[in-house]
């Protein structure tokens, strides 16, 4: 689905990412961990098509990028740690305003399915200003899927939400994921990544330096996996 | 760094030696104006620094769009430069202006299409310099570097154009290159000798001062590098 | 094919009006750039009372510059605050994740950004009309301040889509923009002075066409390089 080859990415001189190789198959979740600076973000943000590669082969589904980036952006769903979303709209109106940027067809009855989904319905009317930082996370997730994407991307999501809006955010992850979608994620809590990933892959300095699935580490070894992994 | 080439330390010997004799001419050699007295030699140096300092816009607006197309950051390097040096001329343009039309036409500014077009360019260069100073980005900083000329040098010609046709207050009192234009002044053989003279020798400043400019910041760019190597 | 050149028109189209539908439904609610470019507007003409002491005679014939150097201050206002919500909740990359060209972005934000300028013209004409005793329903006028408008905001958005990624926002966007678009202020006073005062047709003719001339070219200009200033 995800097909990265030696991607670099430089600004100006400082080279963030130094050839990096990176595989994910339909329906896997995979969570890229790994500190900051190692360049999660910037990979991130490659893949949504919002920054552009400077050497190296990136393709999504089939469709390379950058010159296909229309098609593949037709095809992601992208939560970032902002919510992108507009204070001054409604929950409707902000979910109207991106169905009609993806071109969706039926908006109104996908409104109305998408805020039951992330548990938002009886705040439709609502101006998202005055949304917890929760609920707009979860009405963000609501936006990325509302054009029914293949691919999520999602970058740091549990930033600043406390311990519910967390548990609430990983019941939306848990049905997203469970419709076979294709999910990335970055993520600096490793608990959270290991409940809901079937691949973890950790980035330092720029490139991919260990990569497991769930069945090959088995319960609770993430964390050893990650301490050896950045020591190397 | 290779130290400079041959070419060029030639270049810089010829710089100095055509601005000395272009001051010989413009100074001795032309005989004085009949009606406008000593200060009108002023004008052998005020049109060969406008002149120069105009097409090195031009030329700036052109290699922005050549780095905009190549994604080259030594075109960026090359525009710089230009825009440096034009900005500096066109002060001296203005400066030179100044300085004639105060004894001339007793006032230390006329709103001239020429001069006050010379005025609005250092604005814009002004703000070139400030827009790429408020960026951290290298690439980020070539590219609206490159917008922003392309749009200024654009709109600098029409703006002469508009003061031209519209402000009739104000009409075109300074120099015109062509002597017989608006009753400035006609010019004997030994100030067209001083006067094309001046131009020549404008132009090879100014492409001495680029070439010299762009070794500078390819200087610059080099210790940038081996400051980040350093650092890892 | 056709039909294909068909659809993709529609949804050009249909995403540039849900952009500029929703920043006038967000302006509707908080009305926070309109409010400050009306109390801005007044403010500026209020000063200009107070500033120059005109008898009736020469306040009719600086009318034409009042009015624009007012309009000018406040477009400026609007678009760096239309700009700046959309970079500081990071809803700039929402845009950028849709699958449409970019610059649907810049021509929706060009029609929200210049019906904001059109609606605080429309108040702002009454009113000065009002205080100052000079008669502006006047439909020449009207059609002036809707070219000159257009050309302002056309290399305005493109010019505050690059001050707002700066460090030095706020102060930046009149900088960049006055010097270039001064074209656009001589030719709309002068054609504005000739509506006011009743001039012939021929006399207009020309700013007119200029001010025409200027919208197409910065128009087709801001729309080719606006990718370069929005992509990473």
């Amino acid at each position: 689905m995800i097909s990265v080859r030696k991607l670099v990415k430089r600004f100006g001189m400082k080279t963030v990412l130094r050839g990096l190789d990176f595989e994910v198959q339909p329906g896997e979740f995979v969570a890229i961990l790994g500190p900051n600076g190692a360049g999660k973000t910037t990979f991130l943000r490659i893949l949504a098509s919002l920054s552009r590669p400077t050497l190296g082969t990136v393709s999504v589904d089939g469709y390379r990028l950058p010159d296909q980036a229309a098609a593949v952006r037709a095809r992601l769903g992208v939560v970032s740690h902002l919510p992108l979303l507009y204070g001054d709209l409604t929950a409707e109106e902000n979910l109207r305003f991106f169905g009609r940027m993806y071109g969706v067809s039926n908006i109104e009855a996908r409104i109305i399915e998408v805020l039951e989904m992330v548990g938002l319905a009886s705040r439709r009317r609502d101006l998202v200003r005055t949304f917890s930082r929760g609920m707009q996370q979860r009405l963000a997730i609501g936006r990325a899927v509302f054009h029914d994407p293949d691919v999520m991307l999602f970058d740091e999501p549990y930033t600043g939400l406390d311990q519910d809006a967390s548990a609430m955010l990983d019941d939306v992850f848990r049905s997203v994921a469970a419709k076979g979608r294709t999910v990335v994620m970055t993520s600096h809590d490793l608990m959270r990544a290991e409940e809901l990933a079937t691949r973890f892959d950790i980035l330092s300095r720029g490139v991919i330096v260990a990569s497991a699935t769930r069945k090959q580490l088995g319960r609770g070894n993430l964390l050893t996996l990650y301490k050896k992994a950045l020591a190397d | 760094m290779q130290s400079k080439p041959l070419t060029l330390k030639i270049l810089d010997i010829a710089s100095v030696l055509a601005l000395a004799i272009a001051t010989y001419l413009a100074l001795i050699y032309a005989p004085e104006e009949a009606v406008m007295g000593q200060v009108q030699r002023v004008f052998y140096f005020h049109i060969g620094t406008a002149w120069t300092g105009l097409l090195g816009f031009l030329f700036a607006s052109g290699l922005g769009i050549t780095y905009l197309v190549k994604q080259d950051l030594k075109w960026d390097i090359a525009e710089v430069a230009a825009v440096e040096i034009s900005a500096v001329f066109f002060f001296i343009t203005i400066v030179l202006g100044s300085i004639w039309a105060r004894p001339i036409w007793n006032t230390w500014w006329t709103w001239d299409p020429r001069l006050t077009t010379a005025a609005i360019t250092e604005l814009i260069y002004v703000a070139y310099f400030m827009l790429r100073e408020g960026i951290e980005d290298p690439d980020r900083r070539a590219r609206f570097g490159a917008v922003y000329t392309l749009i200024g040098g654009l709109s600098a010609p029409i703006t002469f154009l508009s003061i031209r046709l519209f402000r009739t207050i104000h009409p075109v009192v300074i120099g015109s290159g062509d002597p017989n234009a608006q009753g400035t002044f006609a010019m004997t053989p030994h100030m067209e000798v001083a006067f094309f003279f001046g131009l020549f020798a404008f132009t090879i400043i100014f492409i001495d001062l680029f070439w010299n400019r762009i070794r500078m910041g390819q200087l610059a760019a080099k210790v940038e590098q081996m400051k980040l190597n350093l650092m890892h | 094919m056709a039909a294909d050149q068909q659809t993709s028109r529609a949804s050009f189209m249909k995403a540039m009006f849900a952009i500029t539908w929703k920043d006038l439904t967000a302006e509707f609610r908080s009305r926070e750039i309109f409010s400050a470019m009306l109390v801005f507007s007044l403010l500026v003409i209020l000063i200009f009372n107070f500033a120059l002491e005109l008898d009736i005679a020469t306040r009719q014939s600086v009318t034409a510059g009042v009015l624009w150097v007012t309009f000018a201050f406040a477009g400026s206002l609007g678009l760096n605050r239309s700009m700046a919500i959309e970079k500081d909740r990071g809803c700039l990359d929402g845009l950028l994740l849709a699958p449409v060209d970019r610059s649907v972005i810049y021509f929706g934000k060009v029609i929200s950004n210049l019906v904001f300028m059109l609606i605080v013209e429309a108040i702002v004409l009454p009113v000065y009309s009002f205080l100052y005793n000079v008669n502006l329903f006047n439909p020449g006028l009207w059609l002036v301040i809707l070219l000159g408008s257009i050309g302002y905001i056309a290399v305005g958005t493109l010019l505050a889509s690059m001050a707002v990624q700066t460090r030095t926002r706020d102060v930046l966007l009149p900088i960049l923009l006055f010097p270039v678009a001064v074209p656009v202020l001589i030719a709309a006073v002068k054609a504005s002075e000739g509506f006011l005062a009743g001039s012939d047709f021929n006399t207009i003719y020309a700013p007119l066409s200029l001010l025409i001339g200027y919208d197409v070219i910065f128009i087709a200009v801001a729309y080719m390089v606006f990718d370069y200033v929005v992509e990473e």
